[in-house]
């Protein structure tokens, strides 16, 4: 889908991007992480062109990205970003209807698009549509940003730092969104971040840079069980990289049969990490497991969860 | 002392501005009365004038008294605003009907004219109503249009020809003609100079906004401008513009010449560059970054983003630059009688040449009705775009 062949890319001196090479495939959730000045948004922006590479070639859909007509090119893509960047002056489905209307889609279709996508991401069309960004919420805000870049239905959707700026519980429910869209899509998403945690949550491939370099590149269990270097140790965390490891995994995953314990229970679809809190939290070797309904289906128990590595 | 403590006075805004007015309703005279237009009046007292239905106008006074005293209160700035409106006109009607009476005993060379309390009482009732709708808080669009509904009044009273006797009503009678044609004049330089100022303007603003380092020198370029006298500017013109005209008999034909509407234009489209300039690179500095960037990486064109997002978005603020460019241009327009460009000024310089003072109200009342106006309708076409997004 995306590909960069010895891609280079500087700044005056400053060299942001150096010999980058990288595969992205179709439908896969990719991250690209690392601290800032690691050349991972000058990464994103050469894919949509925002940012022009000096040398080497990126290829999207099979051909070089500078044969593209650069608004066709970017309106093949949906782009988030931090800032959001909503048109003030235009109501919430008039800024998800912007790819479209450039594109020339009949009224009908823009407007039936529209209403589909404010309730993929949770928004009531009645009470939202008409609405002005300045009358929303940071997250609220940032769901219709993300309404937007998905309106002309993109083969990918680039997305730079696009939850930083929210507040933790509007941005975990803004992830488990995203997470979810990405799952019934099946879209490919290049996702920006410094937050190992969100990379973590989300990636199906995490691509960690330094200095304009790929220094790992790997699913989340390999960055945490074998990673490549100091620096993506130091990166990751040395201390938390046991929870962060139960963290990937579900608990249906570990599950034994039913119990019958007092205890309370916790969802099937928990993460490990969350399951071992709940057991030190209850001061039982075992909890039992629910569904969806609250009906137990089995038992976790706390020496299941040593073998992270299963 | 007891009084300020207890919280009794709840406005002490209006109670200044009434205070104020009392003493000078007191001590100044309401009108002159002179037996012709060249020789010093002897002023009539507001107390002198308070006979018959002439006492009705202190109705609004009294409540303008009260309310100082009255809770904060919608109500109590809306009846505030209500006195106000019967206060200015009323005390328009009294001197227009004092004037009447005093023309029917005298020739019909005599003239009365407003006296310093008037101009006084008015000015403190349009503050006291200033007040009122600061109070209100009403938005910019409905603030206009309250003071409008205030002066609404006054203005009936104006055409009605209840003023017809006092001098510079007499004046414009007299010169009907002269008045309609300045004013025409006057309105045809301000269009003419909008004309150019938007179509040089705008561009050097944008071009200034989008090359940083044109900005200095386009600046300061500008701002030398803008310290030139007018006259100074205009007689710089004077010169270039004759001498063009004499080697180029078709711009003469054209009306060039280096006296008279022309150099006007020029002058005042080069003072009216710089707010306009300045106006348009604030305006599209302040559109917010971020939506300029999600633009692009949507794929909107340059031409797209121009048009769809920045111009849009600079629109409030490069209205206000064409509003104090306009106002300004009004202003300014007075001083190009000087040169022969014509407008209410040739009325005002001819009134200050004849020691008239009536004839230089003639000229300069309606200038500055023209300036609040611009102003006002400026304010409010802003209002109505601003009112969309932010």
């Amino acid at each position: 889908m995306i590909e960069f062949e010895r891609v280079c890319k500087r700044f005056g001196d400053f060299v942001a991007v150096d010999d980058l090479s990288l595969r992205l495939a179709d439908g896969e959730f990719t991250v690209l992480i690392g601290q800032s000045g690691s050349g991972k948004s000058t990464t994103l922006k050469m894919i949509n062109r925002l940012v022009p590479h000096d040398s080497g070639r990126i290829l999207f859909a099979g051909k070089e990205i500078n044969g593209f007509r650069e608004e066709d090119l970017r309106r093949r893509m949906g782009y988030a970003i931090q800032s959001i960047g909503l048109f003030p002056h235009w109501t919430v489905a008039r800024n998800i209807a912007t790819v479209p209307a450039l594109l020339k889609w009949p009224k009908a279709r823009i407007t039936s698009r529209v209403e589909e996508l404010l309730q993929l991401l949770g928004l009531d069309p009645a009470g939202f549509a008409h609405r002005y960004p300045h009358q929303l919420s940071g997250g609220q805000q940032q769901r219709v940003g993300v309404a937007r870049a998905l309106a002309a239905d993109p083969e990918v959707l680039l997305m730079d730092e696009p939850f930083g700026a929210l507040d933790p519980v509007t941005r975990s429910a803004l992830q488990a969104e995203i997470a979810r869209i990405h799952q019934v899509s099946g879209k490919a998403i290049v996702l920006v971040t410094h937050d190992i945690d969100e990379a973590l949550l989300l990636a199906d491939r995490i691509v960690m840079l330094d200095q304009g370099r790929v220094v790992q590149d790997g699913t989340p269990r390999q960055i945490l069980l074998e990673p490549a270097s100091d620096s993506v140790t130091r990166f990751v965390g040395r201390s938390e990289v046991g929870l962060k490891l139960l963290g990937l995994d579900q608990v249906h995953s570990r599950m034994r049969a039913p119990i019958s314990a007092s205890a309370e229970g916790i969802s099937r679809s928990a993460t490990l990490r969350e399951a071992l809190s709940a057991l030190i939290a209850s001061h039982a070797e075992q909890l039992p497991v629910l569904d969806e309904h609250g009906q137990t289906v089995g038992s976790i128990h706390v020496a299941d969860l040593l073998d992270v590595t299963r | 002392m007891q009084v300020w403590q207890a919280g009794l006075i709840k406005n002490r805004v209006l109670l200044v501005l009434w205070l104020a007015g009392a003493l000078s309703a007191a001590l100044l005279p309401l009108l002159t009365h002179a037996p012709n237009r060249l020789v010093t009046g002897k002023g009539i007292s507001f107390a002198a004038v308070l006979s018959g239905w002439h006492g009705l106008v202190l109705i609004p006074a009294l409540v303008l008294a009260i309310a100082p005293f009255c809770r904060k209160h919608p109500l109590r700035d809306g009846i505030v605003l209500l006195a106000c409106a019967c206060w200015l006109s009323g005390l328009l009607a009294l001197a227009g009907h004092e004037a009447q009476q005093l023309a029917l005993t005298d020739s019909s060379y005599s003239r009365t004219s407003f006296g310093g309390g008037a101009w006084i009482l008015w000015g403190l009732g349009w503050l006291a109503a200033a007040d009122a709708l600061g109070q209100l808080k009403l938005g910019p669009r409905n603030t206009v249009l309250v003071a409008l509904a205030v002066l609404a009044p006054g203005i009936g009273l104006l055409f009605s020809g209840q003023l017809s006797a006092l001098s510079v009503l007499k004046e414009y009678a007299n010169r009907r003609d002269v008045f309609d044609a300045a004013l025409s004049r006057h309105l045809e330089i301000v269009s003419a100079t909008l004309v150019p100022t938007l179509l040089i303007g705008v561009p050097l603003g944008v071009i200034t906004f989008r090359r940083t380092w044109l900005r200095g020198p386009v600046f300061s370029v500008l701002n030398l401008i803008q310290t030139i006298p007018s006259i100074a500017l205009f007689g710089l013109l004077l010169a270039p513009l004759a001498a063009l005209a004499t080697h180029v008999p078709l711009l003469a034909q054209w009306g060039i010449s280096g006296i008279g509407v022309t150099p006007a234009v020029i002058a005042l489209t080069l003072y009216s560059l710089l707010p306009m300039a300045r106006g348009t690179a604030a305006g599209l500095a302040q559109v917010p970054a971020a939506a300029v960037e999600a633009a692009r990486g949507m794929g909107m064109s340059p031409r797209q983003i121009f048009w769809q997002v920045e111009v849009p978005l600079a629109l409030p603020v490069l209205l206000s630059g064409l509003r104090i460019t306009t106002v300004q241009a009004i202003g300014l327009t007075t001083v190009a009688a000087l040169i022969g460009a014509g407008g209410f000024g040739a009325i005002m310089f001819q009134g200050l040449l004849s020691s008239a003072l009536d004839l230089v109200l003639l000229g300069a009342i309606p200038v500055i009705a023209l300036a609040i106006a611009a102003d006002a309708l400026f304010k409010l076409l802003g209002s109505v775009l601003g009112e969309r997004g932010q």
